[in-house]
């Protein structure tokens, strides 16, 4: 079988001639750059997964600029100093023509230094906090103003809620957020007393006295609303707390961004109805290609998987890089990434993704109200949002822009009209 | 005096010889210097591996040698990170603010640049502000002062509290465990100054140095070699001594000691708080070659993975830390690299990446049961071999 | 109305909406047949956009049309609205209740007739997804036809709609339908949501004062949420005091607000000139550099924050920039106006007895409050207590540092998930996951005790090392078969929800179970400590193997079964944690440091120790949590160094043991 696949390639590689099979030493390398083991694992592999999928199936259309591709994946084991490692590993000694991994931001901060050093590519699949902008990373996951203001605007104008608790988990993630909401929510006429921040510890599970610490919220008779960047296991005691609590979604909604199909399959959902969650993808949007996508991973992975955001956010990069390979002719990242820009290739969930000159995708944004068979009942999309890598609501971060093509900067302040900085803080 | 203590000890002069030729080998065979045969990234692991050594080597002071299991020296090791890291980053994002704002028609004011470096440090974690920490983190002197300062007090604080109330065994096992996990904890709060679970990151580019990464590796490599040679010269030179008799003896019967009219707490709290510099000396040189530390690295589980690694290695003796840590960490690197091949069963395919802590952890059960020695034991055998 | 009648209002009613649907139509150009549409279908075409849409912010008149219509099916089509069962034909735009047949095909209903009308593919309609927000707003227009209605569910849904909005047009049929409601609960509920919306649309502030004195000592949140707002205050400035107004209080600056806040105030109403801020000052002088100076000072020196001033100073004199703010100018615009807070609430009286009836409230509310802390404390602490109280025999009496223990909590967790695959009924399937649980978990001690421990005895910091490495090869194992996401474990349903007290004081059942089955082991150990053969055997072994084994005690024996007893428990433990947290490979990783510090607390050997430690733990924490309450990272690192330096004063812990544990 991987023989007729070698013919079949190596005929179309003929066949295209040999200018273009000289461009790309074959075959093209793919470095997955996930953990497989320790905590982020429980995330990770299912990405592992999914690019081991998209790998095979650009092998089965003939792979690319007639080379076959290879999947490189490599353990982290969840243990950030080690992706800088592996990353490291996979650019100098695997040479692999592009990266896809990564999922939590100080994993992603590890691996920066080194693919700027290396003038690696990566494509980081996860929504984050922003403020970041790398000449080396595209970001297919969603920015602040891709989820969090969008589903903000869906508690203050949909929702009607007057007052805020943002609870999550300490890291970076919860509390860039929770910064840039702050900032926007009082934007938007919301006092600072209306807004309450609580950050639990990873895995957290005694809520009992922070859920109850929301309903008292409800005493002054503004309808309150409750925004969770609580991330992972957590999650779990905390929804099973707010079910006991008999908190409905129609008295106190829950919005997560950190909870999709893949967190809620280790939950009893009935008592959560109702409750939402913002993503740019949800399994239960109904298009062809959405169905075809869920078809194929159930059968290669088993029934009971889920498909959630992160795994469209690879089906989208590793599409468009693809077609920027098959564009640039090459896989030389400079060329790839100058072919980046501008690509567009169809969503999931309908519609088309265009990749921007600040590396980040303009997406529409989806938010779903939880169902008893744990799926989400999509009940609101909004036009495609260009991301957006710095905040417009955090006064330092409103006068920066990143546009790689034409500015050529990732930090470039627009009132002095300089580049702060070429390479990414780290 | 020294020429007796070296023929005194003449595994000593072994090991620095071994630890030369290997220093020498690695820095021929590598990217940045020789011919290339070994890949930066693997310059940088065998660096790092060194950096375990030297803290193994201090984990078998105290365990080994004084019978104190602590499990928290890894916290010394990562403080002794942070310290150095401050001044990495501080160092780094000075250069980058002050040409930022040098590209301004005004010069900046003193007070400008603290205040641009500050929110570039803390932006990523949502703040701007400079703690009260990283009031020396100007000066690359001090911080480094501190490497050992910070640590060293920390050690002598919490040994002077445990020791007085005479806390002893796995008590005090669980005890450092707690100190730990504390620290830990408190580094992974966004408020600590630290910049919680992020960390410190990009510690990998030296400030102002514009020597490739091939060579920084290198650089770094020689230090942590040197480092471990000094580590291990020091530690045997602590332990042939008068103080290393003493020390053993509260290994052996701590009560006997101190009726023998030795103040039992001082000399433990003396070789903790030494052990904890040596730690963060380790750490200081570790963290730059790593690119990041953050508190996840100080979990308590590090600090018991350092006493598994020493007691692989064979506790008791120096150069069994040395090869426990080494051997230990270099293999669990290459299983879960994802470069060990698969082996194929048939109705099961074992990947190394799933199996590989089982049987790194049975490994631990059946070192501790059938080999208390650890590899160390190894050589003991040879040399029976040898008289026999 | 009668039957007949009724046809007849009907039918006139359709024959006017045709006239105006028939132009609107017309005017749109939609190939519509008018006279097949019943009356609320055309009700609902003249706003179809807006209804398939369906915000918050557009439906409210929207609704408020349908319900004028006055039609007899206006609520039947208001309830399916809200519970998602209108769809919309995509062909013609006409709204059906579409109810799911075989296939992928929907039976549709007319929504004036009540009568089928045919089939259709799901590809050919869409449904109608009203939000949380658009469903709140359909209850509330629901409530004047459910108040009254004769199922109970229905006035009940219309009961909690008005606690969810309390609006004011709601007083006058919910005051209305009191004196018919037959059923007592509901009926107790009407005349308590009658006060609260007299508290806030009551017709005069001797009524409202009324109201707001009755329900002053109630803790409900809903009744705050009727007071608060009332004694909400604005922050305003003025040149002099308005005396139209209800005025809080007035505020001086300086003593009661900031002064540079109350400046901004003035400069925000356009009553002060703006301050300039150093970096205003900056890019001023950036724009008026002349040759290399700006204000006669060399660029190069502007690195100085005074030199800076100086330049601006010259700047000012030559005109080119506006003039700082000084302190005396603050200092005069302050002087010259007032500061003071309203009350949106424009009677005196009703404000008075809100903000007394709220005091007198808040009282309550914190007593309540310290009571729910003290139950969440309890509740924590019996977690910790089951999470440890294996430990405290295996550690506690045998001395054996096992560090696995957290991976048989782990076990006992995961084989309530298996059992639960198997069995599906909840009830029965912990009741099964409970002693198998602990048999796996007995089985898998004993192994070890046999395999590993046994030739540790006089080792133990090497039985720690040994442990750790079973614990590790555990966690990986249950990652290999369970795969590495959390699996649910799911309570009965009769543990779901939670003991409500009062509005401040609830506790969960499955916490309220936890606390049970903690004394249940808690009876249990002492019950086999203290009237056992077992129990008696193994505190001889405890207290001096060597003579017990001198009077016929098989120590090895006794040891095995102790430690199998331990980890069983453990198992046990598990099933329960796992109920009401998560089952994932690191559940007992969580509990581990935890639970070794309950014991070490508490005093080695001791149930009662590791019960006053688990105590001494979960209070401390929660009480850390409250002073805290925005982080409870900060809590747990306090805790641990509270409890290292606690275990400085108490190095043997609360309850000091002698025995062989004790020698260490």
């Amino acid at each position: 079988m991987t023989f007729l696949k070698y013919t079949a390639a190596s005929a179309l590689a003929l066949s295209l001639g040999a200018g273009l099979a000289a461009a790309a030493d074959c075959p093209i390398k793919v470095g997955v750059l996930h953990s497989l083991s320790g905590t982020m694992a429980i995330s990770e592999t299912t990405l592992k997964d999914t690019m081991l999928m998209l790998v095979a199936d650009q092998n089965e259309k003939g792979g690319l600029l007639g080379c076959e591709l290879e999947a490189v994946v490599v353990d982290p084991a969840s243990d950030w100093p080690l992706f800088a490692e592996k990353a490291r590993e996979l650019l100098t000694v695997h040479n692999v023509d592009v990266m896809f991994g990564n999922w939590t931001s100080v994993s992603r901060k590890s691996v920066l230094p080194v693919i700027e050093e290396l003038n690696g590519l990566l494509f980081y699949p996860v929504q984050y906090e922003g403020e970041e902008s790398s000449k080396n990373v595209f970001y297919t996951g969603a920015a602040p103003n891709q989820q969090a203001i969008p589903a903000t605007d869906y508690f203050l104008e949909e929702l009607g809620v007057e007052k805020f608790a943002l609870l999550g988990t300490d890291y970076v993630y919860p509390r860039t957020t929770n910064n840039i909401l702050e900032a926007y929510l009082k934007e938007k006429g919301i006092a600072a007393e209306d807004i309450f921040v609580n950050y639990t510890p990873f895995g957290h599970s005694d809520w009992s006295k922070i859920v109850s610490d929301v309903v008292a919220l409800g005493a002054d008779g503004k309808k309150v609303g409750v925004i969770s960047t609580i991330n992972g296991d957590a999650n779990i005691g905390f929804y099973k707390e707010l079910a006991a609590a008999g908190i409905s979604a129609d008295d106190i909604p829950v919005v997560a961004f950190s909870v999709g199909e893949e967190e809620l399959s280790g939950l009893d959902t009935s008592n959560l109805v109702g409750h939402l969650a913002a993503w740019n993808y949800f399994q239960s949007a109904e298009t062809e290609a959405n169905a075809a996508f869920i078809e194929k991973w159930k059968t290669l992975m088993g029934d009971e998987r889920v498909t959630n955001d992160p795994m469209e956010a690879h089906y989208i990069g590793f599409n468009m890089w693809a077609n920027a390979v098959t564009a640039a002719g090459t896989t030389d990242v400079d060329a790839v990434r100058t072919a980046m820009y501008g690509q567009e290739f169809p969503n999931l969930t309908g519609g088309t993704a265009v990749m921007l000159p600040n590396h980040h995708l303009a997406k529409p944004v989806l938010i779903g109200e939880i169902q008893a068979d744990g799926q989400f009942d999509i009940i609101s999309a909004t036009d495609p949002v260009p991301g957006d890598a710095w905040t417009d609501f955090l006064p330092e971060s409103a006068v920066l822009t990143s546009d790689w093509k034409d500015l050529g900067c990732g930090m470039y302040n627009t009132e002095t009209k300089t580049c702060v900085q070429l390479k990414s803080n780290y | 005096m020294r020429k007796s203590f070296i023929a005194q000890n003449p595994s000593v002069l072994t090991f620095l010889l071994c630890l030369a030729a290997f220093t020498l080998g690695v820095s021929l065979l590598a990217e940045g210097f020789g011919v290339g045969l070994i890949s930066t990234s693997f310059v940088k692991t065998l660096g790092k591996t060194l950096c375990l050594c030297l803290v193994a080597i201090a984990m078998d002071l105290i365990w080994g040698y004084c019978g104190i299991l602590s499990l928290g020296h890894f916290a010394f090791f990562g403080l002794g990170g942070y310290m150095v890291g401050m001044w990495l980053m501080y160092a780094r994002t000075e250069i980058i603010v002050e040409r930022s704002l040098a590209q301004g028609v005004i010069p900046p004011t003193p007070q400008e640049v603290v205040d641009g470096i500050g929110s570039q440090i803390f932006g990523v974690v949502g703040s701007s502000e400079f703690p009260v920490i990283w009031m020396f983190s100007d000066s690359l002197t001090l911080q480094l002062l501190l490497v050992l300062l910070v640590p060293g007090l920390l050690a002598l604080v919490f040994g002077w509290l445990a020791f007085r109330s005479r806390v002893t065994g796995v008590y005090l096992s669980i005890l450092t465990q707690a100190m730990t996990l504390a620290l830990a904890l408190y580094l992974f709060q966004n408020d600590s100054g630290l910049r919680g679970n992020n960390g410190l990151s990009g510690l990998q580019n030296l400030p102002g140095v514009t020597a490739p990464q091939s060579a920084i590796s290198l650089w770094f490599f020689w230090a942590s070699a040197l480092a471990l040679a000094l580590g291990y010269l020091l530690s045997a030179w602590v332990i042939s001594g008068k103080f290393g008799s003493v020390i053993r003896g509260i290994r052996d019967n701590e009560a006997r000691v101190r009726f023998l009219g030795y103040p039992v707490e001082s000399f433990k709290l003396m070789l903790f708080t030494l052990t904890a510099m040596i730690a963060a000396i380790a750490g200081a040189l570790y963290y730059p070659q790593a690119g990041i530390i953050n508190p996840a690295e100080i979990a308590p589980i590090a600090s018991i993975y350092l006493a598994v690694w020493v007691a692989i290695g064979g506790r008791g003796r120096l150069y069994g830390a040395v090869l426990g840590a080494a051997f230990v960490s270099l293999v669990s690197t290459w299983f879960t690299g994802g470069q060990a091949p698969d082996i194929n069963l048939g109705f099961y395919t074992l990947q190394w990446v799933d199996w590989w802590q089982v049987i790194l952890g049975l490994s631990f059960v059946l070192v501790t049961l059938f080999a208390p020695k650890g590899i160390g034991g190894l050589f003991d055998l040879l040399k029976r071999g040898d008289k026999a | 109305m009668t039957h007949s009648l009724r046809i007849a209002y009907r039918q006139s009613r359709a024959l006017i909406a045709c006239g105006l649907l028939a132009l609107s139509l017309l005017c749109l150009g939609q190939p519509l047949a008018a006279q097949e549409l019943g009356p609320l279908q055309q009700v609902l075409q003249q706003d179809a956009d807006l209804i398939v849409k369906s915000s918050r912010t557009s439906i409210g008149p929207v609704i408020d049309r349908i319900v004028a219509s006055g039609l007899p099916v206006v609520p039947a089509f208001l309830s399916a609205w809200q519970d998602k069962n209108i769809w919309q034909r995509e062909a013609d735009g006409l709204f059906f209740i579409a109810t799911e047949g075989e296939g992928r095909s929907y039976a549709l209903t007319d929504l004036d007739s009540g009568s089928e009308v045919g089939t259709a593919q799901k590809d050919a309609l869409s449904q109608l997804k009203p939000n949380s927000g658009v469903r709140g707003l359909i209850a509330t227009a629901l409530v004047q036809f459910q108040l009254s209605d004769p199922i109970r569910a229905n006035r009940e849904a219309a009961l909690t709609a008005i606690e969810r909005r309390p609006a004011q047009e709601l007083l006058a049929p919910l005051r209305a339908s009191i004196a018919s409601e037959p059923d007592a609960v509901l009926m107790a509920r009407k005349l308590r949501l009658e006060r609260l919306l007299t508290i806030g649309y009551g017709a005069d502030p001797a009524e409202r004062v009324a109201a707001i004195t009755q329900m002053s000592t109630d803790l409900g949140v809903d009744v705050r949420a009727a007071l608060n707002p009332l004694v909400s205050t604005s922050l305003k400035v003025a040149t002099d005091l308005p005396v139209d107004v209800n005025v809080a209080r007035r505020l001086v600056p300086g003593t009661d607000i900031d002064r540079l806040q109350a400046y901004d105030m003035l400069v925000a109403a356009d009553l002060a000139p703006a301050r300039r801020s150093s970096s205003d000052m900056k890019s001023l002088l950036a724009e008026h550099v002349e040759g290399g100076t700006v204000g006669g000072v060399a660029l190069a020196r502007l690195s100085n924050p005074e030199a800076r001033i100086i330049a601006y100073a010259a700047l000012v004199q030559e005109g080119k920039v506006p003039a700082l703010v000084s302190d005396e100018d603050i200092d005069a615009a302050l002087g010259a106006h007032v500061f003071f807070e309203t009350y949106a609430e424009p009677s005196p009286e009703v404000t008075d007895a809100a903000r007394a009836a709220l005091q007198s409230i808040a009282t309550r509310v914190d007593l309540n409050q310290a009571l729910d802390l003290g139950l969440d404390a309890i509740s924590l602490a019996s977690i910790y207590f089951l999470a440890a109280i294996g430990l405290a025999i295996t550690f506690g009496l045998m001395g054996v540092i096992n560090m696995a223990h957290g991976e048989f909590i782990m076990m006992g967790a995961y084989t309530g998930y298996v059992v639960q695959q198997v069995i599906p009924n909840h009830t029965l399937s912990i009741l099964v996951a409970i002693p198998l649980a602990f048999a796996v978990t007995f089985a898998a001690g004993v192994a070890m005790e046999r395999l590993v421990i046994r030739h540790l005895y006089n080792r133990p910091l090497e039985t720690l090392l040994a442990t750790f490495g079973i614990s590790i090869a555990l966690q990986q194992l249950a990652k290999n078969i369970f795969g590495t996401q959390a699996r649910p474990l799911t309570a009965p349903a009769w543990l779901d929800g939670a003991l409500v007290m009062n509005d401040v004081v609830a506790i969960s059942y499955i916490r309220i179970a936890i606390f049970v089955l903690a004394l249940i082991f808690l009876g249990f150990f002492l019950f086999l400590m203290k009237r056992t053969r077992l129990g008696l055997e193994t505190r001889a072994v405890t207290q001096n193997p060597r003579m017990a084994a001198a009077m016929g005690i098989n120590p090895g024996r006794v040891n095995m079964l102790t430690f199998g007893l331990g980890s069983g428990i453990a198992g046990i433990a598990g099933v329960a944690i796992g109920l009401y947290a998560k089952v994932t490979s690191e559940l007992g990783a969580d509990y581990i440091v935890q639970s070794f510090m309950t014991v070490v607390v508490g005093g080695v050997g001791n149930i009662w120790g590791a019960l006053l430690g688990a105590t001494m733990i979960g209070t401390l924490q929660k009480g850390i949590e409250w002073l805290n309450p925005s982080n409870t990272l900060a809590a747990q690192t306090y805790m641990i160094i509270f409890i290292i330096i606690f275990i400085q004063f108490r190095p043997r812990g609360i309850i000091a043991l002698k025995g062989r544990a004790a020698g260490d």
